[in-house]
């Protein structure tokens, strides 16, 4: 028979370690930090109004671009909380998730051959989403001593004539790093001078500690060259429901809507009108758990750097990203010792690309409780080493 | 008060049980700042005591508890205020609110037995002058207390790791 599987296909390295994380699955007792996911419920106005919908008979396709009044009171949404200015009508594609915008994005703007440059350490599907749409995707690292935030003299090195686009996710999974207006203007510049796509992964949006997050779209004129994408799975924690949103000027939104019909042709519709409800009503949902994140981690970090594992303070997202140099352990050393000798789950950062070697993502959506617990076990195996 | 002690008093709300240390890791204060302010906030009474929520139904001690609606008149200078005051002094009296509506004070009465509650209400409460109407309500189940859930909810699966 022959291999039927495709060049592409083939070369797409394989998601994370998969045979670390099953070992996790088979044993008892462990804390897991490797969840990049909230560990609340999902507001039960939210449910309910879903549920409710159901019940009324509500389970049909909706428009390709989302429910008509979803769009309309997601565009006021952004409008009034970064100063996002995106139609209803054509600038806004209700996704499945993030993943789903992410894919259509770099499938709309993406020629064989064509380079994009993706700021590392990144969530692990930028580079394959390139690698699918046959472009190639090129690394800027992201380095501690910036506070994790894109270096624009790194990126400017990165550039060459078949540059097409930079995709960048601020608040940043796995670092926690956040850009602020200055950094994004600098960043705007390059992108600008160079005629630059930008795609932006705005989903840690919500989970801003400090200060206000800065949607990359209103600075400098970006806007008419940036694609952003956003999702309520993080901010409402809503990661099973699937909605995420993809915004962008009016002709590229066109393009991009193409490949959404031909390739998923609705967000489910039960997602979005939970999605509805959460922007209507969630925000005091939506603030507490924010403000839950922040406690913990201000009490999270504290206590890495206590025992010795010298952690950056993450100024957004829920991922704490502590270094393991001096241990005399590469990250994946010390993640699989933790995970078998104290049964604490984390991410190893090479996991996330160049800039992650030697780090290890911990989210702290998890209890107060469990994050106490898990000091005192990464405690433990640090003093056995 | 400023944020921290707001950020304080959210915490000690949800868990009165964590030591100042505790709090200050989570609010970015040393562990003495932290007791100043919790002594500061105890003596300005924003703090009135520190107790626990808890299921009495599976604790198992039978006590009942009942919802008690007053028609009231209200006294000419002093509103209802004292007459609210009178009946807060007693120890049965768990809570005690003025409410818009269509009756004017609400109590939460509780008692070892239902004879205990309707004797409290009919010897002490109802007699009282100026209270015109009253209607009393037995709780037969309490789902929910204080933004605590007291029924079981199942846990949903977590994956242990996504990316």
């Amino acid at each position: 028979m022959r291999n039927f599987i495709s060049e592409c296909a083939r070369t797409i390295p394989p998601s994370g370690i998969r045979k670390f994380f099953d070992l996790a699955l088979t044993m008892e007792d462990v804390i897991s930090l490797g969840v990049g996911e909230p560990d609340f419920r999902t507001p039960w106005n939210i449910c309910e109004s879903s549920i409710y919908s159901i019940e009324q008979g509500i389970t049909s396709y909706t428009p390709n671009k989302g429910l008509p009044v979803l769009r309309e009171v997601l565009s006021n949404y952004l409008k009034q909380h970064y100063g996002l200015t995106y139609n209803a009508d054509d600038e806004i594609i209700i996704t499945s998730g993030v993943s789903e915008a992410l894919d259509i994005a770099i499938r709309a703007i993406v020629d064989p051959g064509d380079e994009v440059i993706i700021a590392q350490p990144s969530y692990v599907s930028y580079a394959p989403c390139v690698t699918l749409a046959g472009g190639k995707p090129v690394p800027v690292e992201c380095t501690e001593s910036d506070k994790f935030r894109l270096n624009p003299d790194a990126l400017q090195e990165k550039i060459t004539p078949k540059t097409k686009a930079l995709m960048i996710n601020f608040p940043n999974n796995p670092t926690g790093a956040v850009m602020n207006r200055k950094d994004l203007e600098a960043i705007a510049d390059i992108v600008t001078d160079n005629d630059l796509l930008l795609v932006t992964d705005e989903v840690y949006a919500e989970l801003t500690y400090e200060g206000s997050h800065i949607a990359a779209a209103t600075v400098g004129d970006l806007w008419e060259r940036t694609i952003t994408l956003n999702g309520f799975s993080k901010a409402y924690a809503m990661t099973g429901w699937r909605v995420g949103y993809l915004c962008a000027p009016k002709d590229l939104c066109e393009t991009i809507l193409k490949i959404h019909q031909y390739v998923m042709l609705c967000a489910p519709v039960m997602g979005q009108v939970g999605a509805l409800e959460a922007l209507r009503s969630a925000e005091e949902d939506k603030n507490n758990m924010v403000n839950e994140y922040r406690l913990r981690r201000n009490m999270f970090v504290a206590g890495l750097n206590r025992i010795g594992l010298s952690t950056h303070i993450p100024e957004g997202a829920f991922y704490a990203f502590p270094t393991v140099k001096g241990t005399g352990l590469s990250d994946t050393e010390f993640a699989e010792r933790l995970l078998k000798e104290q049964r604490v789950a984390v991410v190893p950062g090479s996991v996330f690309g160049v800039g992650g070697e030697s780090h290890l993502r911990c989210a702290y959506a998890v209890s107060r409780k469990q994050l106490n617990e898990a000091l005192a076990r990464m405690e433990m195996l640090l003093n056995s080493l | 008060m400023d944020e921290k002690d707001h950020e304080i008093l959210r915490i000690l709300e949800d868990n009165s049980r964590l030591s100042a240390q505790e709090i200050g890791m989570m609010t970015c204060l040393t562990a003495v700042e932290t007791e100043a302010r919790i002594h500061a906030l105890e003596t300005a009474g924003v703090i009135r005591k520190y107790t626990a929520v808890i299921n009495w139904e599976l604790a198992g001690n039978g006590e009942v508890s009942s919802i008690i609606e007053l028609k009231v008149s209200p006294e000419r200078d002093y509103g209802y205020d004292r007459i609210a005051e009178r009946l807060s002094r007693f120890r049965q009296v768990k809570s005690l609110r003025l409410m818009t509506g269509t009756y004017d004070l609400q109590l939460l009465v509780t008692g070892r037995n239902m004879q205990e509650v309707s004797r409290f209400v009919s010897e002490h409460v109802a007699p009282m002058d100026r209270i015109r109407e009253t209607a009393t309500h037995i709780i037969m189940k309490s789902y929910k207390e204080n933004g605590n859930i007291l029924f079981e909810q199942q846990e949903a699966e977590r994956l242990p790791y996504s990316f």
